[in-house]
C-alpha cells in the first residue's frame, strides 16, 4: 500500500545546497569530491542520500557543518541554513561562508546540528564517560549547571532507550555494545534539540537487528521533534525504509533527486536503475542471476569527460554524452535527473 | 546451481571455548562459548549460508573448519575424494598439510588481506610454488590463467594491490584461494566490504567458478539478502548454539525459529511500498560467555513460554530437510517474507 505523503511546503526548508563544490588539492592532482551539488532539506522530513563509496556524500555532509578534512575546502557555492525562531522568524546563515572554527559555526554545529558518526567505536572518547560527553554539550549550548545538565543527560539517554540510564551515564563507551554506543551517540547529537540531523551511515557497523531499533528509534524521535533528518546511506532498503526524498549521487554530482516511491518505482537516471537492479532481493519470484553495472567508478584523479556515468552506462547516445555533462533537467513535482535522455521531458 | 552428490564434510558436536584470563596469575575466570554443541553437514556442490549476528559464533565456526585454531571438542569428518574419511579436529599441522589444500578460504577485508610488499604474481603464485613446485614460466601461466578467471588482465600480475580498486583485490583474494583446486571454500564475510555494483559483479563470479570447478562454498554472511541470492541451504546461528537449519527457500518463505522469523523481519526491504511491520527485539545480543539459561533466544522472544526458560531445545527435524531447535516449532506460526 502506496504511503500517503505531502509534498514539502517552503515554510519548512532547513537547508539548502546551492552548487557545491569541494576539492581536496593533493600531490597527485586535485580530487574534486563534490561538483556542484544541490538539494533541499526540510523539517519533518528525511532525505536520504545514497551511493557507492567515494560519491562525494559523506563530504557533502561534513562541509555543512564544516567538518571536511583538511586539505579538502569548499570551492564555491552556498549552504543556506534556515534557523526557525519560536517567534516565527527565519534567519539565514550561509555556512559554507562561516569560518570552521569561528563562533558563528561553534555556536550551530552540535546546537542547531546535529551530527551522528559512522563509527560509534571511533567517534567517541574511551577515556572520557558517558556522561562527561554529553554534559559536555549541553552545558556548552544550554549554559545550565553541572546538575541539570545531568539530569537532562540521563533524560535523553532514556528517550534512546538506553537501560538503566543513571548507572550508564557514569560508564565508559567500551564498557557499551556497538547498539548502545550509537544509541549514546544519537542522544548526543539530540540532546539540544536541533532543527536539523545529519546521520551518516549510522546502521552500517550495527547488525540487522540493532538497525531496525536505531532506524524505529530515528522514526520515533523524528516524530517528536519535528527535526528534519538528512541520512546517508549506501543500503537501498534502508532508504526505502526512512526516505521521503532521495538523492543519489554519483562522482560528486546529485544523478537524480525526487520522491522516494518515484525513486524506486520510476527511476529516471541510467545509474539509479542499475543500482536497484543490482540489489539483491529477497523475493524469490525473480530471476537468479543478478544484474550488475559494467566497470567500476572511476579514479578520481581520471574522471571522464562528459556525462560521469558515460562509460558504464547502457544508454549512450553517441557524439554527446561523451561530450557534455548534463545539467540538472526537472522531472516536475521537485524531481530532477543530470541525463540528456531528458531534455526533451523537461523542455515540453 | 551444481547438483549434490553426497557429503564433504559432516560437524559433529562442534565446541569451540575460549578461556577467560585475569589478573596476575592470569586465573581461569570462565569461558567464552563462542561455538557450543554444534552438528551439520556441507554436500558437495551446494553453497551452505551461516548467519547470525556479531557474535553468534559463526566466523569461529568457520575458523574451526579451516583448523585455524584447535576445537574445544566435536569432530570434523571431511570425506576425501579417495580413501578413508579424516576428522580434521584430530590431526596436527602435519597431517592437516594434505587437507590444507583442499580447504581454502576467502577473507572480508581486501585491504587487510593482500599483503602490500608483494606483488600479485607473489600473492596468487605462493602457495602454487611451496606446494606444487612450480617456478618461472609455469608459474606465470597458472598466475595468468587464474587471473583470467577471475576478470582480472593477466600483464596486471606484476602490479602491487595499491593499483588495485577493492573490487579488483577482492577478486585476487579468491584467485589465491582457488590457486590449488580447492574443493570446499570458506568464504567469511567475502562481499561485505564491497559496494553495491561491485557486489553484485563478485557473487556472480563466485557462482560461475562453482559451477565451472565443482567447489562447495561454505558462506559466512549477516546480509540475509546475500546468503538468500547465492545459498542451497541455510544455517543460523544464535549465541554459539545452532538454531535453525534448512534449505535457503523453506527457511525464508516458512521460518520456525522466532530468532529466524525477526531476523528476517530486521532486514529493510528496497521498496518504499511496502514499508515492513518490523518485529523490533528488546536489547542485545546475550554475553556468550554468560548465556541465558535453557533456550538462549527466550529473554528475547515474544513466544517465550516456561519451559523455555529451564530446558535448552534440540535440534530437530520437524520437515523433510527443515531443522530447528525450538520447543514450540510445532505450536506456532511464523511469518516469512512474504508475510
Amino acid at each position: 500500500m502506496p504511503v500517503e505523503r505531502q509534498p514539502p511546503s517552503s515554510e519548512d526548508l532547513l537547508l539548502e545546497i546551492r552548487d557545491l563544490h569541494v576539492h581536496f588539492p593533493l600531490d597527485e592532482g586535485t580530487v574534486k569530491a563534490v561538483a556542484g551539488v544541490d538539494f533541499d532539506v526540510y523539517r519533518n522530513r528525511t532525505l536520504c542520500v545514497v551511493g557507492e563509496s567515494g560519491c562525494g556524500k559523506s563530504v557533502s555532509a561534513q562541509s555543512i557543518l564544516q567538518l571536511v578534512d583538511r586539505p579538502g575546502h569548499i570551492v564555491q557555492g552556498q549552504i543556506r541554513f534556515h534557523r526557525h525562531d519560536a517567534d516565527g522568524s527565519v534567519t539565514v546563515t550561509d555556512l559554507a561562508s562561516l569560518r570552521s572554527s569561528g563562533r558563528a559555526m561553534r555556536a550551530i554545529r552540535g546546537r542547531h546540528i546535529g551530527m551522528v558518526f559512522q563509527e560509534p567505536n571511533t567517534s567517541l572518547s574511551p577515556i572520557h564517560t558517558v556522561g562527561n560527553q554529553i554534559s559536555e554539550v549541553i552545558r556548552l549550548h544550554l549554559g545550565v549547571d553541572e546538575d541539570t545538565a545531568r539530569r537532562q543527560g540521563i533524560e535523553m539517554l532514556e528517550r534512546v532507550g538506553i537501560a538503566r540510564p543513571a548507572q550508564n551515564y557514569d560508564a565508559y563507551t567500551f564498557e557499551l555494545s556497538g547498539g548502545m554506543r550509537q544509541r549514546v551517540m544519537i542522544a548526543m547529537a539530540l540532546v539540544c534539540s536541533p532543527a536539523l540531523l545529519i546521520a551518516d551511515e549510522p546502521t552500517t557497523a550495527l547488525d540487522v537487528t540493532t538497525q531496525a531499533q536505531i532506524m524505529s528509534l530515528l522514526q520515533e524521535l523524528q516524530a517528536d521533534f519535528g527535526m528534519g533528518v538528512m541520512l546517508i546511506t549506501h543500503d537501498l532498503g534502508v532508504v526505502a525504509e526512512m526516505a521521503d526524498d532521495v538523492v543519489v549521487m554519483y562522482l560528486g554530482q546529485v544523478a537524480e533527486y525526487g520522491d522516494v516511491d518515484r525513486i524506486f518505482h520510476a527511476p529516471a537516471h541510467p545509474y539509479t536503475k542499475a543500482l536497484l537492479r543490482s540489489i539483491p532481493n529477497l523475493d524469490f519470484d525473480q530471476d537468479i542471476r543478478l544484474d550488475s553495472i559494467r566497470g567500476m567508478v572511476p579514479d578520481p584523479f581520471h574522471r571522464p569527460a562528459g556525462c560521469p556515468f558515460g562509460p558504464r552506462c547502457d544508454e549512450v547516445i553517441e557524439g554527446r554524452c561523451e561530450a557534455e555533462n548534463p545539467p540538472a533537467f526537472s522531472l516536475g513535482e521537485g524531481g530532477s535527473v543530470r541525463c540528456l535522455h531528458y531534455e526533451e521531458v523537461a523542455l515540453s | 546451481m551444481s547438483s549434490t552428490n553426497g557429503t564433504l564434510l559432516s560437524v559433529r558436536n562442534l565446541s569451540m571455548f575460549y578461556p577467560m584470563r585475569a589478573g596476575f596469575l592470569q586465573g581461569h575466570r570462565g569461558e567464552v562459548r563462542a561455538v557450543d554443541d554444534v552438528s551439520f553437514d556441507i554436500q558437495a556442490g551446494e553453497t551452505l549460508g551461516l548467519v547470525g549476528e556479531s557474535g553468534c559464533g559463526k566466523t569461529t565456526t568457520g575458523r574451526c573448519i579451516l583448523r585455524v585454531v584447535a576445537p574445544t571438542a566435536g569432530e570434523l569428518w571431511y570425506h576425501p575424494r579417495e580413501g578413508e574419511s579424516v576428522d580434521l579436529a584430530r590431526l596436527d599441522t602435519g597431517g592437516l598439510l594434505p587437507w590444507r589444500q583442499e580447504i581454502r578460504m576467502i577473507f572480508q577485508d581486501p585491504f587487510a588481506s593482500l599483503n602490500p610488499r608483494l606483488p600479485v604474481l607473489e600473492i596468487v603464485g605462493e602457495c602454487l610454488k611451496v606446494n606444487r613446485g612450480l617456478r618461472g614460466s609455469a608459474l606465470e601461466e597458472r598466475v595468468a590463467e587464474l587471473l583470467g578467471m577471475v576478470g582480472l588482465r593477466p600483464e596486471y600480475m606484476r602490479r602491487y594491490p595499491h593499483a588495485f580498486s577493492g573490487g579488483e583485490r577482492q577478486r585476487i583474494g579468491i584467485a589465491r584461494a582457488l590457486a590449488l583446486n580447492p574443493r570446499l571454500v570458506v568464504a567469511d564475510e567475502a562481499v561485505s566490504a564491497l559496494d553495491v555494483s561491485v557486489r553484485s559483479q563478485t557473487l556472480n563470479l563466485l557462482q560461475d567458478l562453482q559451477n565451472e570447478m565443482q567447489l562447495t562454498y561454505l558462506f559466512i554472511s549477516h546480509d540475509l539478502s546475500v546468503i538468500r541470492y547465492v545459498c542451497n541451504r541455510v544455517a543460523v546461528m544464535y549465541v554459539g548454539k545452532l538454531v535453525e537449519l534448512a534449505d535457503t527457500r523453506s527457511l525464508f518463505l516458512t521460518p520456525q525459529h522466532p530468532y529466524t522469523e525477526a531476523l528476517l523481519s530486521s532486514v529493510p526491504k528496497p521498496d518504499p511500498r511496502v514499508r515492513s511491520q518490523r518485529i523490533v527485539l528488546e536489547g542485545d545480543v546475550p554475553d556468550p560467555s554468560q548465556p541465558p539459561s535453557g533456550c538462549h533466544f527466550h529473554p528475547r522472544c515474544r513466544y517465550a513460554v516456561d519451559r523455555c526458560a529451564e530446558e535448552t531445545p534440540p535440534l530437530r527435524e520437524t520437515a523433510d530437510g527443515h531443522h530447528v531447535a525450538c520447543h514450540l516449532a510445532d505450536e506456532i506460526e511464523l511469518v516469512g517474507i512474504h508475510g
